[in-house]
Parts: structure tokens; C-alpha cells; sequence
């Protein structure tokens, strides 16, 4: 099977594509109609407005299972017919490739041509993208894309629009699944709320602005996605705005995601221009594959994407709005950390990835920006997870953390593994955080020193859901976590991969070393969060109680899915059967379509995953022995000056609040001040003043002049002109009728007179 | 017959009419005057009439007759007026109704 083939194919089915995946526009629509729905009429329903919510995402749920079926059996009907296709591959004509849809016909001709270079010059394409699995090559059908002309702005035609492929498939499912749960589980857990409309409605939007996003087919309508999430979660996280830490939270989220947005439009300015004023995604993708966007081009513009994604997904050093996002509602939580917000940023260098690719020389490097990034970002997020006692901080670092993995995943190619990682994630962290609400729930609080502890007793059905949740968070065999987890390792290593250069990934080993120490920290804090919270002695108060079935039937679902995600990409050496390996890997990532860079994928390794799993066994061994054992050096901060510095510095988040707070903002805000007080005085003051003595001058000049000499002396003369005129004529009436008879007579005398003369 | 001298006579009368119009105070001397002025006209419309004859003529005799019987009826609401002037203010002269000025 050659690229050709698939090309070909893809020229004769793109113009059949099947109707849902044309009209996959009705997933976000559905939620952003129950939006719209539940502000103007969710007070006056039963049940407030949540039973449209839960409608509509249930809906798009149900379209998203669709989508993702249809493109299934989309993948598979190409492989099919690539196969009996197989033999003619190599006598495919352009005249044939060119019978197709006109619009794809271009592409499938440059591809043919491409096809029939290979054989003869194989390097022409930077790797033939198959290095593990012979017949994986080229496998991805086109997108089905659908546009509208949005507008026309200086000749440049802004269009909107849906794409599917794989990833946004994938996406879909995800975000419709997890908001669904958190919409059910909101219910209970808002219930009773004094915005509980509002809620719904803003959860609506939120899912139908990321559903938004991942559907889009440029980046204009991207970065349309991407602020609405902002604002969604903006107001979301302030839902109780009445106290101040919570409104300052939500701030804080803001702002720091304008830092990164400013990247973002350049990123996107750059693009835009690169490729020759076009916003659409498969056209700058491919133009940068294709080298028509220089490597500097694309550089500059991963680096401004970076910084967006460094806010929005909370990569080291701009993750500090994240912790603080847990001043909302558990739910909102779950749905930012899971599904929506966080990801958003994973999800754009994920389908910008040629621009990163090719930007940041992944393939041959051995360290590079973004893997550095993603490396740092989840080291630093699992150290900090240690100095939380707050449960939900504790897994907002540990969201850091794995957000680092999946941004380092694709830092170094990897990925698959990244997006594997973030569909993993997904289920065990909304588990995770949905568990926490529920105990929070329970106990009224979400410190766990204090309040916590113990619970296993009183909540069972939480603890179970929780405990695969963690186990799922550490990476044991054979939960979701682990699969991913390692194989994002084995992306970082380069297990597999047949030497450096173009041909392959180089091998990341400083970011491995990283990334293997994080999966000791994971285990660590997972087992230290667990036993704060589910052993030893409950030293809250109060009669704690578990939670109602609408918040565990969720947690059951998620604990479910948490433990059987991994599965969906198990690697051939584990898998049963061929058939069943690697599905995720074939149905979600576009290898070999025109807009994908070629990459290489690193296999499986025993050696690696028994490793990896050793890791996480001595992290959740120390954390019980020191915890449920009380072995180990407790005390150690009281005794050792280090080690007490050294948790200080934790406990303030190493000083990066401080350093926002009062270094770059304090540092700016007084010479800002000063400068803008100055100008004030001295420019805008002086402009003001300026206008406002001319201003007087010119009214006094009228005034004296204009008004009172000309204007009102020609009034005044009308006014006694006409008073002497009418003194002078009343002498004529003198109420005398012989008078009147005389001028009478006199006036006929003078017209006879004239009447004399003229004739 | 001299057409001169009629309109002579015609104009003697119509001056002295309207000399005595304006000039004099008494209201039943102005009404006087007034006829003067009329019988004035009236000769002037005879003469012209004598003058041109017959067919003509008779139109002329037929106006001024026409003009007595107006100068009747205006003698009638001239000498009523000049009646309640008198009784309103014990008084004829037209000098002291002047109460309609300026």
C-alpha cells in the first residue's frame, strides 16, 4: 500500500461523505440553543433550566458517538478499498486521480505525483512515516470539511466551518461525555443554588464553545473558540462571586489567559501571512509540510502559539491561574480540567502540529522548546502537589502535571501518546475531581488535614470510584494511566526508533529522566491524597454521608471508563489480538493525509513499562510507608533548615504569585503611575487647559463683539425703528372722520391729476 | 344747449359738496353736503344723457334715477346716525367722535 492509493480513494469518497459527518455542525449548536433557551426561559421551567442542558448534551452526545462511528467505518471502508487497490497503486495515472471532486483532485494529483517519485527517490518525503507496523502507512482518509462564507474583508474571504477528522472526533466524544456527566452530577451538586439557572446556562455555552473550537476549519474561528471558552470559564469559576477570593480567582484566570492570547493573535498574524493570507488550518499545515512556509516562519509562530498554550493548557510559568481556578463549583472544575478549558491549548498544537513540528525541528532534536516546556510543567505541577492540603489544589497540580506530559508528548513527537494521554486523562481526571466534590460535599470542606480522613467508612461508593481514579492517576497496570503514561516514555526515549536524523525522533533523554521522575511524584501524591482523605481518623465534624445517586452514578461511569481507556491503544506486543492494537493510534491520527507531518512512532517496550511501573510502585510505596506506616523522616521540616526552606518554597508555589503580584505587577504598576500621573499633569492637562482658556477667550470675544455689539444693537435698532415708526403713524388715526375724508379725497385728487397728465 | 355749462354748474355743486364735507362740523350740514355731491353726479349724468339722444340716452335719465332713490335711503341711515349721536352725546359736532383713534 503506497500514499497514492489512499489519495485516490480519498478523491473518490470525499464527495460522498457520509451526512452526519457534513453536519456536524448540530453538536455545539444543540448546547448553544439550550443556552439561549435557558436564559430567557429556565427560571419558568420545572426544573430550572437543567433539564434542557441535559438535554442538548445528551444529544450532542449521542451525535458525537455518531460522528465517531461514521468516521470508524469511514477509516475502515479506505483501508478496505486501498487494499483491493493495492495491486493497481503503482499505475495510478494523474488523468485518474483528476476524476475525482474537483476540489480534492488537486490534492490528489500532487499527492499521485509524490507516489510515483517515491519509489524511485524514497528521502523526497522527509520519512516514510511507518517505522513499527508494516501496513500502518497513509491509513487516514481526507477530513470531511463543510464551509460557509463568513465575510468578505479586503478580498480575503473568511470562511466558518466544520472539520472531521480523527482528532476532532475524538474531541467530540470526550468533551460531549464528560460534560454530559457533569451536567447530571451538577444537579445535586448545585442544587438549591441561588444561580442555578445561570449555571446551566453557562455550562451549556462552555461546552458548546469547545465544541465549537474543536470543529473549527481555520484560526480565525479558533481563537473565536478559544475566547469563549476563556469567558466561559471566566464566569464559571467566579459562579460565587459574592466572596472576593472567588471574583479575584476568576480575574486571575483572565488575565493570565491574555498573556498568553497576546501570543496567540501573533501566532496567528504570522501564520496567516506565512501562508499567503489564509486562515485555514489544512492550508497552512499543509503549506508548512510542504516548506512553502519557511522554518523561520514557522518557528516564530510556534513560539507566539506556545505562550497561548502555556496559559491556557497551565504550563510552567503561567499555571498559576489554574490552582486558583478552584474556587468554583467542583463540577466547573472537573469540566476545565477534564474536557474543556485546559486542553483547548493541547488540542491547538495537536492540529497545528506541522507548524510545531517543522518550527521546533522536533524530529532530530534532542531537546526542544516545547518538550523543555511540557517537561518542566510536569515536574514542577507533581512537586507542588505535595504542599496542597487542599484536595482540589492537590489535583489541579497534578492537571499541571499531566498537562506537562501531554504538552511534552508532543514536544517530542510523540503525538499520539499526547492525545492518548489527554483522552485518558480526561476520564480519570473528571473522576477524580467529581469524587473530590463529592466528598467535599460530604464534609463541607475541602481541606483535607482538617476535615478529612477516614472516610472509606462513610463513603464507600466514593472511595471505590476514587481509588481507581488514583490507582488510574499513578499509572499501575493495567489502568488508563499507565498505557498512556508510558507511552509518552517510550515517545520521550525514542524506544524503537531507528536512529536520529530526519528519519526518526531524536531521543529526549534529559526530558525522559524528567518525565520518569514525575511518575514517582504522581505515585507519591496520589497515595498521600488518598490516605488524607479516605484513612486514618476523620478529624472533621459531623456525620459525614455519601452523596445521592446522581453524583456516584458519574463516578461509577468515569471509574468505568478510567479503567478500560487504556485499552483503546494497547500495544501490539500486549494485545490479544493484532485486529485490537493500536486503535486509537488508527482511527484518530491523520498519518499520511496531506496536513500531518510524517512522524515516527516508538514502539512498546518491555523494558520501559516494567520500569515505568517500578516507578510508580516505589512512589506509592515510600507515600505508604511514610503515611499509613508512619516510617520515614517525619518531622523532617521542624529539624532541618533545608528541608524546611525547601517546603516553604513549595508552599508558596515557588514565590511565582509573589514574583506576578508584587514583582512584575507592583514593579510596573508605581513607575506606570508615576509616568501616567506625569502625563496626565503635564499633557493631557495642559491639552485641557489649553483648550479650555481658548475656549473662554473666544466666548468672551463673542460676547462682546458679536453678541451684544452687532447682534443685539441691530435688534435694538429694529425694535426702536419700529416703535418711532408706529408713534409717527398714529398721529395719521386721529379718529377724526374728516380727516380720513380729506386724505381720501386728496389721494383721488393726486390719481386725477396723474389720470390727467398720462392721458 | 351747451353741455359746458351743466358740467360747469356740476362741478360748482360737487366742490362746494365737498367742501362742505370736510369742513364743516355739523353732522347734518356734512349729510347736506353729501347730497350736494350726488345731485352733482346726477346733473352730470342728465346733461350726458340730453346729449347723446334717445336710444342711448334713457340709461343715463334711468341711473340718476336710480341714484335719488340710494340717496334717499342713504339720508335715512345718515339722519338716524346723526339722531343717535345726538342723543348719545347731546351734541352733533363730528369733532367730538373721535373716539376710534390711535
Amino acid at each position: 500500500m503506497t500514499v497514492s492509493s489512499t489519495a485516490l480513494l480519498a478523491a473518490e469518497t470525499a464527495a460522498d461523505a457520509p451526512w452526519l459527518l457534513e453536519n456536524v455542525w448540530l453538536v455545539p449548536a444543540l448546547p448553544a440553543l439550550s443556552f439561549v433557551i435557558i436564559l430567557f426561559f429556565g427560571k419558568k421551567l420545572p426544573f430550572k433550566g437543567a433539564e434542557v442542558g441535559i438535554t442538548a448534551i445528551s444529544l450532542s452526545f449521542l451525535l458525537a458517538l455518531g460522528v465517531g462511528g461514521t468516521w470508524i467505518q469511514r477509516v475502515d471502508n479506505a483501508e478496505a478499498e486501498a487494499e483491493s487497490h493495492s495491486e493497481e497503486a503503482l499505475v495510478v495515472s494523474d488523468a485518474e486521480a483528476g476524476l475525482g471532486d474537483p476540489d480534492t483532485a488537486g490534492i490528489a494529483g500532487v499527492e499521485g505525483e509524490q507516489a510515483l517519485a517515491t519509489p524511485l527517490a524514497a528521502p523526497a518525503v522527509p520519512a516514510a512515516p511507518v517505522v513499527e507496523a508494516g501496513g500502518e502507512a497513509g491509513h487516514a482518509p481526507t477530513p470531511v470539511i463543510s464551509e460557509l462564507d463568513w465575510y468578505t474583508n479586503g478580498g480575503t474571504t473568511h470562511r466558518i466551518g466544520t472539520l472531521v477528522d480523527g482528532l476532532s472526533a475524538m474531541m467530540l466524544f470526550v468533551v460531549t461525555f464528560i460534560s454530559l456527566l457533569v451536567h447530571v452530577y451538577s444537579t445535586d451538586y448545585v442544587a438549591g443554588d441561588r444561580r442555578y439557572t445561570h449555571f446551566f446556562a453557562f455550562l451549556s455555552l462552555f461546552s458548546a464553545a469547545m465544541l465549537f473550537m474543536v470543529l473549527t476549519t481555520n484560526i480565525l474561528q479558533l481563537i473565536v473558540g478559544w475566547e469563549l471558552v476563556g469567558v466561559c470559564s471566566f464566569a464559571l469559576i467566579g459562579h460565587w462571586w459574592e466572596e472576593k477570593p472567588n471574583s479575584d480567582a476568576a480575574l486571575k484566570a483572565f488575565l493570565t489567559n491574555r498573556v498568553g492570547d497576546i501570543g496567540l493573535l501573533v501566532g496567528m498574524i504570522i501564520l496567516f501571512f506565512a501562508a499567503g493570507q489564509s486562515f485555514d488550518i489544512v492550508d497552512i499545515n499543509e503549506k508548512v509540510i510542504s516548506g512553502e512556509i519557511s522554518h523561520q516562519l514557522a518557528f516564530w509562530g510556534a513560539i507566539s502559539l506556545t505562550a497561548a498554550v502555556m496559559s491556557k493548557s497551565g504550563q510552567f510559568f503561567l499555571h498559576t491561574w489554574l490552582p486558583d481556578a478552584m474556587a468554583g463549583p467542583t463540577p466547573v472544575s472537573a469540566l476545565i480540567h477534564a474536557a474543556t478549558m485546559v486542553v483547548a491549548g493541547v488540542y491547538m498544537i495537536a492540529r497545528l502540529y506541522p507548524v510545531f513540528f517543522e518550527g521546533y525541528s522536533i524530529a532530530g532534536s534532542s531537546i526542544g522548546v516545547l518538550g523543555l516546556i511540557g517537561a518542566t510543567t510536569t515536574l514542577a505541577g507533581g512537586l507542588l502537589a505535595f504542599a496542597q492540603d487542599d484536595i482540589k489544589k492537590v489535583l489541579a497540580y497534578s492537571t499541571v502535571s499531566q498537562l506537562g506530559y501531554m504538552v511534552l508528548a508532543l514536544g517530542v513527537g510523540a503525538w499520539t501518546a499526547g492525545l492518548f494521554h489527554l483522552f485518558t486523562h480526561a476520564f480519570f481526571k473528571a473522576c477524580l475531581f467529581l469524587g473530590s466534590g463529592s466528598v467535599s460535599h460530604a464534609v463541607h470542606s475541602f481541606d483535607m488535614k482538617k476535615d478529612m480522613g477516614g472516610l472509606k467508612k462513610w463513603m464507600p461508593h466514593t472511595h471505590r470510584t476514587m481509588m481507581i481514579g488514583s490507582i488510574a492517576l499513578a499509572g499501575l497496570p493495567p489502568l488508563a494511566g499507565f498505557w498512556s503514561k508510558d507511552e509518552i516514555l517510550a515517545g520521550t526515549g525514542g524506544w524503537g526508533l531507528t536512529g536520529g536524523g530526519t528519519g526518526g525522533n531524536g531521543s529526549y533523554v534529559i526530558l525522559l529522566v524528567m518525565g520518569c521522575i514525575t511518575a514517582v511524584l504522581t505515585a507519591a501524591y496520589t497515595t498521600r491524597m488518598v490516605y488524607l482523605t479516605f484513612y486514618g481518623e476523620y478529624r472533621g465534624h459531623g456525620d459525614p454521608h455519601e452523596s445521592g445517586p446522581r453524583i456516584t452514578g458519574p463516578l461509577y461511569i468515569l471509574a468505568f471508563m478510567a479503567t478500560i481507556a487504556g485499552f483503546f491503544n494497547l500495544p501490539s506486543a500486549v494485545s490479544p489480538t493484532e485486529g485490537f492494537a493500536h486503535r486509537f493510534e488508527h482511527y484518530v491520527e491523520p498519518a499520511g493525509a496531506s496536513y500531518f507531518p510524517a512522524i515516527a512512532h516508538a514502539s512498546f517496550n518491555w523494558g520501559l513499562a516494567i520500569f515505568s511501573t517500578l516507578l510508580v510502585v516505589v512512589g506509592v510505596g515510600a507515600s505508604y510507608l511514610y503515611y499509613f506506616r508512619g516510617l520515614g523522616p517525619h518531622g523532617l521540616t521542624e529539624r532541618n533548615s533545608t528541608a524546611r526552606a525547601g517546603f516553604a518554597f513549595l508552599k508558596n508555589k515557588y514565590y511565582l504569585d509573589h514574583l506576578y503580584t508584587d514583582g512584575v505587577a507592583g514593579g510596573t504598576k508605581g513607575p506606570l503611575a508615576r509616568a501616567a500621573y506625569w502625563f496626565n499633569q503635564h499633557v493631557i492637562d495642559a491639552i485641557v487647559d489649553g483648550v479650555g482658556r481658548g475656549a473662554a477667550a473666544t466666548g468672551i470675544f463673542v460676547y462682546e463683539k458679536i453678541d451684544q455689539g452687532a447682534v443685539d444693537k441691530t435688534v435694538n435698532g429694529i425694535g426702536r425703528g419700529s416703535r418711532g415708526a408706529g408713534r409717527g403713524l398714529s398721529l395719521a388715526q386721529n379718529g377724526r372722520v374728516q380727516t380720513y375724508a380729506s386724505f381720501l379725497f386728496a389721494g383721488v385728487a393726486a390719481l386725477a391729476g396723474i389720470f390727467v397728465v398720462l392721458v | 344747449m351747451l353741455l359746458n355749462q351743466y358740467l360747469l354748474l356740476a362741478a360748482v355743486l360737487f366742490c362746494i359738496g365737498v367742501y362742505g364735507v370736510l369742513v364743516r362740523r355739523n353732522g347734518v350740514m356734512v349729510l347736506m353736503s353729501i347730497e350736494l355731491i350726488l345731485n352733482a353726479v346726477n346733473l352730470n349724468l342728465v346733461a350726458f344723457a340730453a346729449d347723446l339722444g334717445a336710444p342711448l340716452g334713457v340709461s343715463g335719465q334711468v341711473f340718476a334715477l336710480f341714484v335719488i332713490a340710494v340717496a334717499a335711503a342713504e339720508v335715512g341711515v345718515g339722519l338716524a346716525m346723526v339722531l343717535m349721536l345726538y342723543r348719545n352725546s347731546s351734541s352733533i359736532d363730528l369733532d367730538t367722535v373721535d373716539l376710534l383713534k390711535g
